[in-house]
């Protein structure tokens, strides 16, 4: 039902969009219609498919050793409130400073390749992932802590045994929240310096004004964000529920 | 434990504080060995203050006193705690529910005697379910067969039933004072009714300190339409009436 909604909007949008491009006459290199764009979709399916492959490969890296990264780095947090009381100033600090701006510095240091991307991707991931997880390792309900020293267990048990598992949830929505960011990381990388990539063919169709070719790696793009991010979402939960059930 | 283990009594005295304010003053609590004890009282009087002291997880509380076992030696270790709220992990069955003790301390688990307890608490169908399926008496349930895996001469009980409705709390109240026979039972309780069916001993916690009431005559657990569990509701309630704040 959400999602026949979803569509029916999506449809309203699109025949808007043709209509205005009809009634006002607009050239197609400014504004392409959703046909002349479909059109351009398919006629360099081959390509784009090839490119968005490239940057399928670099978000999902990035998702993977992002979250990796910010497990372990959540769980080593709320193992020492040293540790903590030293770096969680500095993640908030480094929430300011614009990851776009370290974007030139990544490319300059990794190269046009792939790896550049997919520390940009880490970089955007790695805050929402790690914040979320760690606040959730810290909220573990005190009365489970409470049963669990009156059983004698030693710190190390209890964050294997009880504070990781009844933290997952938290783990798993900064994971739904990266999927979301991951594209964008992706996409900042590609548009810095690359030669593969949806990012790098919208810029270069931008470049030759083939504007419905831009609009046809944007459309994929977004289709590619939004089947990750419910892929992970449904994941998440239909994992939850299998594992509480 | 086994049979021919006589088990500590419990022993408080002095005066609680928590933080800066005190809490209970003139303090001189004992819970006989082998005993079943009451401690009634109205709510944040401090009887689960009280509790967490005997269980060594009294966070943030100070006392100005003693809280010992009467044979001298320490409590540690020889405590099992059972709480109003279930603290049962969601993601476990109920066998390794009841099995959690073992795992939090790095012992080899014993799924025979788990599979032996449940049979006694009446849920071995559920063995392999997980908590979320289960009422909350049953849920009690299960909290108290991993109190019986436990094993400890000392069962501290924090109002284990007071969220269940009528008849299901009888029947919980009669299946443990059959299991826990023969341990130090110190049971905190807002409920008149449930002290007077339960306790071999009574003890009133109020603002003005702790006032010894008299048990019925006849043996714990007492059937609850008996004239002495009654009569001794009736005296508890207004016991309590006389000393609300």
């Amino acid at each position: 039902m959400t999602a026949l909604r979803a569509l029916l909007g999506a449809g309203v949008l699109l025949c808007l969009w043709q209509g205005i491009v009809w009634f006002w006459q607009i050239p197609p290199f400014i504004l392409p219609g959703p046909l002349r764009v479909a059109e351009a979709l398919w006629a360099n399916r081959a390509l784009i498919a090839d490119h968005a492959g490239v940057t399928a490969t670099e978000v999902l890296a990035g998702l993977v050793l992002g979250g990796a990264l910010g497990w372990i780095s959540a769980v080593g947090l709320a193992r020492s409130p040293l540790a903590r009381s030293i770096v969680q100033p500095v993640m908030v600090l480094s929430q300011a400073v614009p990851v776009f701006a370290l974007a030139p510095i990544l490319t300059l240091w990794l190269g046009y390749g792939i790896g550049s991307k997919i520390v940009m991707t880490i970089l955007i991931i790695y805050f929402p992932v790690t914040s979320s997880f760690l606040d959730a390792l810290l909220r573990t309900p005190p009365g489970l802590l409470a049963q669990a020293r009156v059983m004698g267990a030693s710190e190390g048990r209890i964050l294997w045994h009880l504070r990781i598992p009844a933290a997952l949830p938290g783990f798993l929505s900064g994971l739904k929240l990266a999927a979301v960011y991951a594209p964008i990381g992706a996409i900042i990388g590609e548009w810095v310096g690359a030669s593969r990539g949806l990012g790098y063919l919208m810029l270069l169709a931008n470049g030759r004004t083939k504007t419905d070719l831009m609009f046809a790696a944007l459309a994929v793009l977004a289709v590619l964000a939004v089947a990750l991010h419910v892929a992970v979402g449904r994941a998440a939960d239909a994992w939850l529920r299998r594992r509480d059930a | 434990m086994a049979p021919s283990d006589t088990p500590p009594g419990l022993v408080l005295s002095g005066e609680v504080r928590i933080g800066d304010a005190p809490l209970l003053r003139g303090l001189d609590l004992v819970a006989p060995s082998g005993m079943w004890t009451c401690l009634l009282g109205a709510s944040g009087v401090g009887k689960s203050t009280v509790l967490r002291l005997f269980a060594g997880i009294a966070d943030g509380v100070t006392l100005r006193g003693a809280v010992r076992a009467s044979d001298g030696l320490p409590l540690k270790g020889r405590v099992a705690m059972m709480a109003q709220a279930d603290m049962l992990l969601p993601w476990l069955t109920l066998r390794d529910n009841v099995l959690l003790g073992a795992r939090l301390r790095g012992e080899p688990p014993d799924p025979a005697r788990a599979t032996a307890i449940l049979e006694e608490v009446g849920l071995i169908a559920f063995a392999t379910r997980k908590p979320g399926a289960l009422s909350g008496g049953e849920r009690q349930r299960v909290s108290l067969a991993r109190v019986l895996m436990e094993d400890r001469p000392v069962v501290l009980l924090d109002e284990p039933f007071s969220a269940l409705d009528v008849a299901t709390r009888a029947r919980m109240q009669d299946l443990a004072a059959t299991l826990l026979r023969g341990r130090t039972v110190l049971q905190v309780t807002h409920d008149p009714a449930e002290a007077a069916r339960m306790g071999d001993k009574i003890h009133v916690l109020t603002t003005d300190g702790l006032l010894a009431a008299d048990p019925p005559s006849e043996p714990a657990p007492r059937a609850p339409d008996a004239p002495g569990t009654l009569a001794a509701t009736g005296r508890l309630t207004r016991l309590l009436m006389e000393h609300a704040a």
